[in-house]
């Protein structure tokens, strides 16, 4: 059946450095106005980061599809709460209050 | 696949299922093999799927977190901003090379266990050991700097004019928040007061519980360090330290977002 | 037919003592062990509502104080709902069954197993321990700022003792995860597998998808109430709304952690009783699936009149409906079953027939509740009080029960008393319907819940509800006592005694501690009665 995959040291020192480099980036990046663009290039750069650690530190790119399918599972019910949620609290401006009523 | 089942016969006693201690039964097989799975690959991969079940639950548990974050960012941005700015980006910048570098030793442990070097796998989950603590130690400085500048929240808190505040941040800060969908709004130094709460409020419990997990973390790799030591593991039977090792890079990667949302707010000006 | 022996070997013969009970690692032991605590969270819960209908009998609040009543039914809710409701058939009857169901010796990590248990108990402790220290006044929902800032009755212990039972709940759930998918028995493929385990199998995905959210929840609470931190405080600027979306994305979901195992039950009461296939196998297999998909995107009805925007509350009450679809698929493969079935009408069947219609009622009016208008109306009424009890007493109890009645000879390896057993059957359904109907007229005609007064022209339909609540309670109590009266002397069961065609009747009753002498390899398909046994049934 399965055997276990063993990465190459290289693997893991370059995966290492990429780390390195995005967690400088990410700090450069945050000095420059970007406008509203700052939060979403810090969170990308955070989710490559992430994903790098999940397909190689922890083995995910080399597992079963059902541990590739148990991290989709979280992600996808982590973005039902957080979606969901956000849709009240982006529609609350909305409601318009009839004359009668103000 | 193989059914070698060889404990058929009833009334072995209660302690027959002893995980990881290598009891030897005698069969022929894995001293590590327990008596209700099959085979080593089987215990194996119920193994790594349940550690990736219980991660699944840790998502969810630091999810609500995060969303609790976004939501008073965008309300509360202004405040959020000059909260952010009070942190000192450094020692957050090299704790997170602290910790990266710690994902990095674990790994090499983990591949160390696959490829039966026990010496190295000792060594590198000592390394890991190490860094843990030393993260753990920067976050000691910071959390003592807050206290000293009362920022933990409560009645003490003070969120006082050491930061520009309101008057001078107020133009530039108006533009960004609106553009995410934020109230404009210049936040007067009582508005900052209250609201900067939320910020640290969620600090300390992001932080807090991050490094509770270190700390857990910690406590699992001397146990599995010293059972490395003993020389519990091989190539067939790793799986404490596989299984430290994902939860281990999981805590990183809480931090890896921890990082730049609670340290990197609103820098560039 | 030869007359059953009682098996020399069996799991409760294999190691006497407390300590071969307390550190056990077989799974029906610790389902045992499950069974005797979850049934003292029962009895003090009920004891709670015996405290609520007692003074519900009057409209003056003449029996005790306002403070006193509000901890009388946050207690009766948190014992309820997180102590007895959520661990019952999973942890009980799930602990017990799943493995030799899918033809296994054990859960894939029997000692986390125990450890749930234990972590159950000390849960069980702090709440305990809230009630001693003079209770809790939330309400078991734990809203915000009450419970972080106003109240000063025991929030911290209780919350506590909820959170730690919800790492029980995570670690079960967990376990049977990883057990149904890496333990079957070779050759049981997933659509072999009895409807009980798929039932069982969308529980645990919502148990370790939900369970964390409410963990951080009361996390939040906690450190807002221990440390002075304000996350949900509305003076510093949080908002307690977002409490609730974050309570209610796991207390919503909770409710199907209640109800998929006794549907689950209810799947193989039916087929064995009527001695038919399911009909419909895979889709009412989906159908748990869906009910634990569609759980997790419809929380916010709970919020209707909470300070949510209008277009979300609509997004939402629309979604709600989307529950009603695999719920119905459930019912309606059901009925089906039962269509030119071999029926009879033994215990467990008549608790079917009995969570056939007040599961139906309780999902009707839970439409009402769905739809925004009518909520609005009817929110924060007894109609609320009325339409869950119909799903998580009507629905969830009647099955757990349902379900110790049909694998109680299994587990025990005796029969109880059959007139007993169906007298008590019938009392539970009688009397929950007199206790809950005139619930849902109170709440139609405006009575709120959580009063300990009430306008007197309500008292008929209040009384009413509390004179059918002595009569469930009694349906409840008798049990008990056939129960522990069979456990010395009721007649031997035998492997096999309603004819059953799952894997766990191939085991002697009660089972070897190893499940099967053999791992069984001649996996027959899911609820196989052929012709030929449906003849022979007929016959006897």
């Amino acid at each position: 059946m399965s055997s276990v995959h063993v990465s190459p040291l290289s693997t893991y020192l370059s995966i290492f450095a990429a780390l390195m480099v995005l967690t400088a980036l990410t700090v450069g990046v945050a000095f420059i106005n970007l406008g509203s663009f700052n939060p979403v290039v810090a969170l990308g750069i955070a989710v490559v980061k992430a994903s790098l650690v999940i397909l190689f530190f922890m083995h995910v790119k080399y597992s079963s599809r059902l541990t590739k399918l148990t991290v989709v599972l979280s992600l996808f019910f982590v973005a039902i709460l957080i979606f969901e949620t956000l849709m009240d609290y982006a529609t609350r401006g909305w409601q318009t209050i009839p004359p009668m009523l103000k | 696949m193989s059914n070698p089942i060889a404990h058929a016969a009833a009334g072995h006693g209660p302690a027959g299922h002893d995980f990881a201690t290598a009891d030897g039964h005698g069969h022929g097989h894995h001293p590590a093999l327990q008596h209700h799975f099959s085979t080593m690959d089987q215990q194996r991969e119920a193994g790594v799927l349940g550690m990736w079940v219980f991660l699944l639950t840790e998502v969810l548990f630091f999810g609500g977190l995060f969303l609790t974050y976004t939501i008073y960012r965008t309300w509360y941005y202004e405040a959020f901003a000059a909260a952010s700015k009070s942190i000192t980006i450094s020692w957050g910048l090299i704790n997170t090379a602290v910790l990266i570098g710690s994902s990095l030793t674990m790994a090499l442990g983990v591949r160390a266990a696959q490829t039966n070097q026990r010496k190295a796998t000792v060594n590198w989950l000592l390394a890991t050991i190490f860094l843990g603590t030393l993260f753990l130690g920067i976050k000691v400085i910071e959390y003592a700097d807050k206290f000293e500048h009362h920022h933990v929240p409560g009645p003490h808190f003070v969120f006082a004019s050491e930061h520009e505040g309101a008057e001078g941040g107020a133009a530039e800060h108006a533009a960004p928040a609106a553009a995410e969908g934020g109230h404009v709004m210049t936040m007067g130094p009582d508005e900052l007061q209250r609201t900067t709460q939320l910020f640290f409020s969620l600090y300390f419990t992001m932080t807090g519980l991050h490094a509770l997990h270190m700390i857990v973390g910690i406590v699992i790799l001397f146990i599995v360090a010293w059972m490395a030591h003993k020389g519990r593991f091989d190539s067939e039977y790793f799986a404490p330290v596989e299984m430290t090792g994902l939860y281990w890079h999981f805590v990183d990667i809480v931090w890896i977002f921890l990082f730049p949302l609670l340290y990197l707010v609103e820098r560039h000006n | 037919m030869d007359t059953p022996v009682y098996p020399a070997h069996n799991y409760l013969s294999n190691g006497h003592g407390l300590k071969s009970w307390l550190l056990t690692k077989d799974h029906k032991r610790i389902a045992m062990l499950y069974l005797i605590s979850i049934s003292i969270f029962f009895f003090l819960g009920g004891l709670f509502a015996v405290g609520i209908r007692l003074e519900l009998t009057t409209p003056q609040g003449d029996l005790f104080q306002p403070d006193t009543y509000n901890k009388f039914f946050t207690l009766h809710g948190v014992m309820m709902v997180f102590f007895f409701l959520i661990p019952s058939v999973p942890a009980v009857i799930g602990n017990f069954f799943i493995p030799p169901m899918i033809g296994a010796k054990d859960l894939a990590f029997p000692r986390i197993n125990l450890l749930s248990w234990y972590i159950y108990v000390v849960g069980g402790l702090f709440a305990l321990f809230a009630i001693v220290a003079g209770g809790v006044d939330t309400g078991w929902t734990f809203y915000t700022p009450y419970s972080s800032v106003s109240s000063s009755t025991n929030v911290t212990a209780t919350a506590l003792g909820v959170f730690i039972a919800g790492f029980s709940s995570i670690l079960t759930g967990l376990n049977f995860i990883v057990t149904i998918h890496r333990m079957r028995a070779p050759g049981l493929h997933w659509f072999k597998l009895p409807l009980f385990v798929w039932a069982h199998y969308a529980t645990s995905l919502i148990q370790v998808l939900g369970t964390p959210v409410v963990a951080i929840t009361i996390v939040m609470i906690f450190v807002e109430r221990a440390f002075g931190f304000g996350i949900f405080d509305p003076q510093r600027g949080g908002d307690p709304v977002l409490m609730q979306h974050l309570f209610w994305f796991y207390s919503h979901p909770a409710v199907y952690i209640m109800i998929l195992p006794a549907m689950g039950v209810i799947s193989e009461i039916i087929s064995t009783f009527s001695r038919k296939r399911i009909f419909g196998y895979s889709f009412v297999a989906f159908s748990s699936l869906a009910i634990a998909v569609f759980g997790f995107i419809v929380w916010a009805h709970h919020m209707f009149v909470a300070g949510i925007s209008v277009y979300s509350a609509m997004v939402f009450s629309f979604l709600s409906f989307s529950v009603a679809i695999p719920s119905a698929v459930k019912v309606f493969n059901w009925a089906a079953t039962l269509h030119r079935g071999s029926l009879s009408f033994e215990a467990p069947m008549l608790y079917v027939y009995g969570f056939f219609g007040l599961f139906l009622i309780g999902g009707l009016t839970g439409l009402f509740l769905a739809t925004l208008g009518t909520d609005i109306h009817l929110h924060d009424t007894y109609f609320v009080v009325a339409h869950f009890h119909y799903i998580m007493v009507g629905g969830a109890i009647m099955g757990y029960l349902g379900g110790l009645h049909f694998w109680w000879p299994k587990m025990i390896g005796r029969m109880y008393s059959e007139f007993w057993s169906r007298i008590s059957a019938i009392l539970v359904f009688v009397g929950f319907n007199l206790t809950f109907f005139p619930q849902f007229m109170l709440g139609y005609m405006g009575m709120p819940r959580r009063y300990h007064m009430y306008p007197p022209e309500f008292q008929v339909l209040n009384v009413l509800s509390s004179a059918g609540a002595s009569v469930l309670g009694l349906g409840y109590i008798i049990p008990v006592i056939y129960f522990l009266y069979s456990i010395k002397k009721g007649a031997v069961a035998g492997n096999n005694p309603w004819g059953a065609s799952g894997l766990e009747w191939r085991t002697q009753s009660p089972p070897l501690t190893e499940n099967f002498v053999d791992v069984p390899t001649d996996i027959p398909e899911a609820y196989e009665y052929t012709p030929q046994v449906v003849r022979e049934a007929k016959l006897v």
